[in-house]
């Protein structure tokens, strides 16, 4: 556990002095507040106290902000070598991965906390359900998790952070809106599983305040799954 | 501690890169790797640094093998690789502390080590810099004190003195001495008299297979089994002095490099010792032996005589 944090510090460190990490701050509060008080189907617009337009918009925002975050995590090591030094010190694979798929989270962790005015502004215009605010904060964090999860496995493949960050977002498409499209058009077993597959569901039913262990299982699986991928990739190169 | 290396092999794709090499390194040895580019010498340092899992044959590391007992193995080692790969976006102190960290080093201690690594590295006036502020050699300065940070009994320095300066280089050569006398040090370079430098033992490795292994003496020993002399002979017609010398016993071959200088090359057969016998016969005919020097080896010589087909 200590040599994970002492990883952990460092690239949340790195985060920070390569102004990666205010970047994000700034852009994820800019755009989640523009659309949450400001635009579109904002809170005014709907005139309930409720967080939803907040949730809906973060939704997408973290989509595309995360893959940007965990794009260098593996990559950068693999193009520098460094990678090298750092599997060689005595910590396990498994350790490293730990360690940046947990700096990920802690900043994404971070841009969560700079929210809490939302939901005192809110809670002081209505009546707002904070069981449901629970619950749909509960489901950002599981869905940011499922997309560093993936975002580090597409940065354990190669050493380009570009094509990191395109991977990652084409392997989220298919979570987002891909296979919710297709369980639509087939039925029987096949439309099940690709049902359960799609984030969507998941994530509203989560935002409208139910947390059903299926929910919760789905996306903990997916990250898992992503951070034995990712493991397996640096083992691999260890036998190359 | 010992590092001991057992028929270990690797390949890639259908490239043997170690073919099977078995070799020991003694605590408080020095051991040079040499060989042309592509020869092996990378590949099997970073199988001893754990990076690299072999594809058979095993390598023990004070009784404790790679493949079993890394994290051992790793906690013992301090390893440089190839192109000194670094995390530039950070300070020295602070990439150094993070190393030391890793390494285990406790909270109390981390400080002296620190100030210890930076002084014998000597990287004092540049602590506090970045490290791709740093020139090449500097960088290559904090590659060596990350690995020496946590005193590791076994120091593994892929090309080490890459990028320095010759008075660095004198410096690096001096540290890794001193180092080895105590611990044990495996380095590799092109550099030929760098490794005769620093070096107790040399090992020569070409296709993946070691060629030779032995002293820097005794590779001379045995690559060139034949005493070389020039001699410069006055006082006698060259043609006169070319005959007598082919009549030396153990003469196996007499060479006029420069006639009007009368500069002869005799090449001795093995073990022979000519040079009594030159001066002898120049006596016996009255002549006057003015030049004679014993002709060394080079080990550019024996490396290239090795690693060519």
């Amino acid at each position: 556990m200590n040599k994970i944090w002492i990883i952990t510090k460092r690239e949340l460190q790195s985060y920070f002095d390569s102004l990666m990490a205010y970047i994000l701050l700034i852009l994820f509060l800019g755009f989640s507040g523009f659309f949450t008080w400001l635009y579109g189907s904002d809170i005014f617009f709907i005139k309930q106290a409720t967080l939803m337009p907040f949730f809906n918009i973060a939704y997408w925002t973290l989509f595309f902000f995360i893959p940007a975050l965990t794009m260098r995590l593996l990559s950068e090591e693999n193009r520098m070598g460094t990678i090298e030094l750092l599997l060689t010190k005595p910590v396990s694979n498994w350790q490293v991965i730990v360690a940046k798929y947990l700096a990920s989270l802690l900043l994404i962790f971070a841009a969560f906390v700079l929210t809490i005015p939302y939901i005192i502004s809110v809670s002081s215009m209505g009546n707002l359900d904070l069981g449901q605010v629970f619950s749909g904060y509960l489901a950002l964090i599981l869905f940011s998790s499922m997309m560093i999860g993936i975002g580090l496995f597409t940065s354990s493949i190669g050493s380009n952070q570009i094509v990191s960050y395109l991977l990652a977002l084409f392997i989220g498409i298919f979570f987002q809106v891909i296979f919710q499209m297709l369980g639509q058009s087939m039925v029987g077993i096949g439309g099940h599983i690709l049902d359960y597959l799609s984030t969507v569901s998941h994530f509203e039913s989560m935002t409208r305040g139910v947390i059903d262990s299926r929910d919760v299982i789905f996306f903990a699986g997916i990250t898992f799954l992503s951070l034995v991928f990712s493991e397996i990739m640096l083992i691999r190169k260890r036998f190359a | 501690m010992d590092i001991i290396v057992e028929k270990l092999v690797k390949t890639y794709g259908i490239q043997k890169a170690v073919d099977n090499i078995s070799f020991k390194v003694k605590t408080g040895e020095v051991l040079g790797f040499l060989g042309p580019n592509g020869a092996g010498k990378t590949t099997t340092m970073k199988a001893i640094s754990t990076f690299l899992i072999p594809d058979s044959g095993n390598i023990l590391v004070g009784n404790y093998s790679v493949n079993k007992d890394a994290e051992y193995v790793k906690q013992n080692i301090g390893y440089l690789p190839e192109n000194n790969p670094l995390y530039e976006d950070m300070p020295v102190i602070d990439y150094l502390k993070f190393v030391g960290e890793l390494q285990g080093i406790s909270k109390e201690k981390i400080y002296d080590s620190l100030l210890t690594v930076i002084d014998t590295c000597g990287l004092e006036a540049e602590k506090h810099k970045k490290i791709n502020e740093l020139s090449k050699g500097y960088k290559q300065r904090v590659g060596l004190a990350q690995a020496l940070i946590h005193n590791p009994e076994v120091l593994i320095l892929d090309e080490p003195t890459t990028g320095l300066d010759p008075n660095q280089i004198v410096e690096i050569r001096d540290l890794i001495r001193k180092i080895g006398r105590e611990k044990t040090v495996i380095l590799s370079s092109h550099i030929l008299a760098e490794v005769e430098a620093t070096c107790d033992r040399i090992l020569i490795i070409n296709n993946g297979k070691i060629v030779a292994d032995g002293t820097t003496v005794d590779l001379r020993k045995q690559a060139q089994g034949n005493d070389i002399i020039k001699v410069k002979i006055e006082g006698g017609d060259v043609n006169d002095v070319y005959n007598e010398l082919q009549k030396i016993e153990g003469a196996a071959v007499v060479d006029i490099i420069d006639a009007d200088n009368s500069r002869f090359q005799i090449d001795s057969n093995q073990g022979t010792a000519i040079a009594a016998s030159v001066f002898q016969l120049c006596v016996k005919n009255n002549w006057i032996l003015t030049e004679l020097i014993p002709v060394e080896t080079k080990l550019e010589d024996i490396f290239k005589e090795l690693t060519t087909e």
